[in-house]
């Protein structure tokens, strides 16, 4: 299995997720530089969380603009899948690899806690770690988490099982209790129309490891890996 | 040339002693631009002269110490050839004329000075303190401080782990904003700033240096007036982005053998770096300013040399190292500029637009310093109260309630859910805890981090409040299982020129000489911050302690955390007398009685219980622990209740009614709460009994309420609600005239 992270300036996740990669298939994935022009192989890419760029314009803005954005681009076309995460999201719906827009928090303060997640579609490789309804517990850690797109993007989303997960109460109910950076009903995760790229704000690289207090980001990765072989 | 009049003088903050000291020196009137290198190198802030004779008294040597006060952080080995380097820094002027950016360049300050020195930052924790939180200004300060603080680490990407937040009225105009940085490093490559080697080329890396921040150290060593907010053009403006970058290129290059010396450049900028690895190597300087970027135009020799932009470096290099330099600095688009030339001999010599502005002899300007034994007026000696002489409660957990939703005791949640407190993937135990404790990357060790300060006990009586604060810090990683190693510290006071702040400023550091001597707990690092007054009125004094500890195995650690029902509940340390309730929060909040001496801090017995609870810790037999603080005994277990989301009971049994308010609520130091299998209970008491410590089972786990036996109980729901929603109310309250 070899995976890639893509990282820019002021990533800082990118060894997060590295270390988790690492450890779910076995060997350590390639670390690629925003510079660069051409990806080698690769079964899986991977936009880490941070501040690329300082998010200074726009979360995602000017990375999404860098040119190995456009190489990650040409290998999604080819069905490679592509894993965005926190600033990865962002990224990666700035790109147009997915729809709508990640903005500032409802209290437009910045959120780092656990949050509870249900998974609303096992049907892909993204969740083949868990089972449909299951509700999995992650950090979030986001100034701009709030996910918005207009209604008929939401409802063909919805339609067409594209939304993995959703923010909700510890008891599985997606409500606005349960929701806490106002993201549009409820949305933590997408995939695209060929559902061969996720953009999530959650981070299971923080609970792959039962030293770090949650181990829910261990059967993500786990279940990744067996799926993409 | 500008002439130098009493009134510049005075506005750059010398005394008419100083500058007869600077003519006498010269033999000849400064530049302006020197003036304005004497002002910021001889402030209080950047020569310690009227503390520097007090910090001698501190302990700073253990066979654990690498690197003690001095250099840019502190360092300590922590085994396995690897080091944590660390130290503390206070922005506390800043902060209060502008909030965001005064916290934001406070964190990126002290980041610097870690990862100078060649570690990657692990963690960022920061001590706060507010002034009375229904005062107008606290909430805007609040909000401003915590966002500028999240701001930064959390783009930088370092994650901040822990801390403490006080209120307090005597805060209302001087707020405290003390930032601690903790980095890992090789224990062999370590980077020191002596210059070295004639020739040499000095480089300028980061970012271009611009207007902001002049006089930034001059600030910060002069009292506040009403015409404080005219300062805000010496507050800087942070880029964390930049000094993310900055890190990963001098981490890049810190790999290869490119550097003799390295410093960052903080408070009084290009002149406080240049001179001191200039007189930390006994070399002199040749400075060509018109090589430095700048990123505004017309800059002036004065403006370049005392600017404070953030986000920059200075750096002796190799000669034939410099293209290897330069290319890992333009691989991520950072300014790389060789400004000059390190010359053999004594002169500090700076060139600017084809005039000298500067020709200084390097070792007297940093030996001939000032250095003052300033006088100090003896300090009242506060009476003992006994706790008889205390109102008791009637219902104490309608006080507990009432405590546990006060500004001293309410959940700080609201606080360090804005950081980022888990990127790095190390953070093993959160906000919350006694200590943070983060994973040593790759390992199963850990490091323990904790600040802690408690102003009312310094200022009811100094010398004890000293102790209590290194005392505590010591307890607080001892709770989690750590071997407490050594401190930095932020000493924040008001103005020294007044005798009765220099003796609380000489008493507190006393304190502090003592428990560090008793603990085996030494400064490596540390940083002092006088002169916050205002309007003649100073703050409580303030010295902050940020202590750090190691766990061999990361599998042996407690938390304070419930974790099981039927567990016994020990209490450990016991006390002398049935409780100490002067200065304690049940005084002050329950009985409105603010006066009285502290408690005392028995350090011998601070020692020996701590010893042994950690070893209970360490030997596996319990995984849970909270050390006995502000509030006292029936706050500690509330907090390990709501912490765990599981229930207990107390007994009173043997508890006279009349010293029950004492025992529930004294503050007496040096005790825990553990908690352990009801079957271990009675092995944990022969051991206690052995090793000379007092303990006794005070209790049970279980059940969803704090019950204490004979007089009713209290759910955890709502005592919850009170605690968790104290200060999101505060901070969501409408807004009121500021």
């Amino acid at each position: 299995m070899n995976t890639g992270v893509i990282v820019f300036p002021g990533s800082n996740c990118d060894r997060d997720v590295a270390v988790a990669l690492a450890r779910a298939a076995g060997r350590p994935p390639v670390m690629v530089w925003h510079k660069e022009t051409a990806l080698p192989p690769l079964d899986l890419i991977v936009v880490p969380g941070g501040f690329s760029f300082g998010d200074y314009l726009r979360a995602g803005a000017i990375a999404a603009h860098s040119p190995v954005i456009r190489a990650v681009k040409d290998r999604a076309a080819t069905g490679v899948p592509v894993l965005g995460i926190c600033n990865g999201f962002q990224v990666l719906t700035e790109c147009g690899l997915l729809p709508g827009v990640l903005m500032r928090n409802r209290d437009l303060r910045f959120i780092c806690r656990d949050v509870d997640l249900r998974v609303d579609n096992a049907a892909w490789r993204f969740t083949a770690g868990y089972r449909e309804g299951q509700v999995v517990r992650m950090p979030i850690a986001h100034n701009e988490g709030n996910y918005f797109a207009d209604d008929a993007t939401l409802d063909r989303l919805e339609g067409e099982g594209q939304v993995l997960f959703r923010y909700c109460t510890a008891e599985g109910v997606v409500n606005d209790a349960g929701n806490p950076n106002g993201s549009q009903r409820n949305i933590a995760g997408i995939i695209n129309a060929s559902r061969t790229v996720l953009g999530m704000m959650p981070h299971p690289e923080r609970v792959a490891d039962p030293d770090l207090g949650g181990t829910d980001g261990i059967a993500f990765f786990a279940g990744l890996m067996t799926a993409l072989q | 040339m500008t002439q130098i009049t009493p009134a510049l003088i005075a506005e750059h903050g010398l005394s008419e002693d100083e500058y007869a000291r600077i003519l006498a020196m010269l033999g000849r009137p400064p530049s302006l631009t020197e003036l304005g290198v004497f002002s910021v190198m001889w402030s209080e802030h950047c020569s310690y002269k009227s503390s520097k004779r007090w910090l001698k008294l501190l302990p700073t040597k253990a066979p654990w110490v690498l690197c003690g006060p001095g250099e840019n952080a502190g360092v300590i080995d922590i085994g396995d050839g690897q080091a944590i380097i660390f130290k503390m820094e206070s922005h506390n002027h800043p902060s209060f004329i502008e909030p965001y950016q005064g916290a934001a360049t406070g964190v990126g300050g002290i980041l610097r000075d870690v990862f100078t020195m060649g570690a990657r930052p692990i963690a960022n924790l920061n001590a706060l303190r507010f002034g009375a939180a229904d005062h107008p200004k606290t909430r805007h300060l609040l909000a401003g401080v915590v966002a500028g603080i999240g701001g930064y680490g959390n783009c930088v990407g370092v994650p901040t782990v822990g801390g403490e937040c006080g209120f307090d009225a005597g805060y209302n105009t001087n707020i405290l904003v003390n930032a601690m940085t903790v980095g890992l490093a090789d224990a062999g490559r370590i980077f020191y700033s002596a210059a070295a080697g004639p020739g040499s080329p000095i480089v300028y890396v980061g970012s271009k240096t611009g207007r902001d921040g002049i006089h930034g150290a001059t600030m910060a060593s002069a009292e506040f007036s009403e015409e404080a907010e005219a300062k805000r053009p010496t507050v800087q403006i942070g880029d964390p982005f930049t000094e993310k970058l900055l890190i990963e290129a001098c981490l890049e290059l810190m790999a290869t053998d490119a550097i003799v010396a390295i410093q960052d450049m903080g408070a009084a900028g290009l002149t406080s770096s240049s001179f001191e690895m200039a007189a930390k190597g006994k070399v002199g300087i040749a400075l060509d300013l018109d090589r430095v970027p700048t990123r505004e135009t017309g800059m002036t020799a004065y403006e370049i040399m005392l600017s404070e932009s953030q986000e920059r470096m200075l750096m002796v290099l190799k000669p034939e190292r410099e293209a290897l330099a330069r290319a890992i600095f333009e691989k991520w688009d950072l300014d790389f500029a060789v400004i000059g030339t390190i010359t053999d001999g004594d002169r500090y010599v700076a060139r600017y637009q084809g005039s000298v502005v500067i020709d200084l002899p390097v070792a007297p300007l940093a030996s001939a310093a000032p250095e003052y034994d300033r006088p100090q007026a003896p300090l009242p000696a506060p009476a003992v109260i006994p706790a008889a002489a205390i109102a008791p409660a009637h219902d104490p957990l309608a006080a507990l309630q009432q405590l546990m939703g006060s500004p001293d005791l309410a959940s700080r949640r609201w606080i360090w859910e804005q950081y980022d407190h888990m990127v790095m993937a190390d953070t093993v135990q959160r906000p919350g805890g006694d200590a943070a404790v983060v994973r040593v990357h790759g390992t199963a060790k850990g490091v323990a981090l904790a600040c802690d300060c408690t102003p009312r006990y310094c200022e009811a009586e100094p010398v004890t409040g000293g102790r209590q604060a290194v005392a505590e810090t010591w307890r607080n990683l001892t709770a989690v299982g750590a071997r407490p190693l050594a401190i930095t510290n932020c000493l924040n006071f008001g103005n020294p020129e007044k005798p009765e702040i220099m003796a609380q400023f000489a008493g507190c550091l006393t304190g502090m000489r003592d428990a560090c001597e008793a603990l085996a707990f030494p400064v490596v690092s540390g940083n002092v911050s006088l002169y916050n007054e205002t309007n003649g009125v100073a703050i409580p004094p303030t010295p902050t302690i940020g202590g750090v500890g190691l766990i061999e195995d990361l599998a042996h650690t407690a938390s304070l955390a419930l974790k099981a029902a039927g567990q016994a509940l020990i209490l450990i340390g016991g006390q002398e007398g049935p409780g100490w309730l002067g200065q304690s929060l049940y005084a002050r909040q329950i009985a409105g009685l603010n006066d009285g001496a502290p408690p005392p801090v028995d350090l011998a017995h601070e020692r020996r219980s701590g010893d042994f609870v950690r070893a209970l810790i360490q030997e596996g037999r319990v995984a849970t622990c909270h050390d006995i603080a502000d509030g006292g005994l029936l706050v500690a277990v509330a907090e390990m209740a709501l912490a765990g989301n599981m229930g207990l009971s107390l007994t009173l049994e043997g508890i006279a009614e009349a010293n029950r308010h004492a025992w529930l609520f004294g503050e007496d130091q040096g005790r825990y709460v553990i908690a352990c299998p009801a079957t271990e209970a009675a092995a944990v008491i022969a051991l206690s009994q052995r090793a000379g410590v007092a303990a006794c089972v005070i209790g049970r786990t279980g059940g969803s309420e704090l019950t204490l036996e004979g007089l009713g109980a209290i759910s955890l729901a709502g005592l919850r609600d009170v605690h968790e929603g104290w200060m999101p109310g505060l901070m969501a309250a409408p807004a009121t005239e500021a």
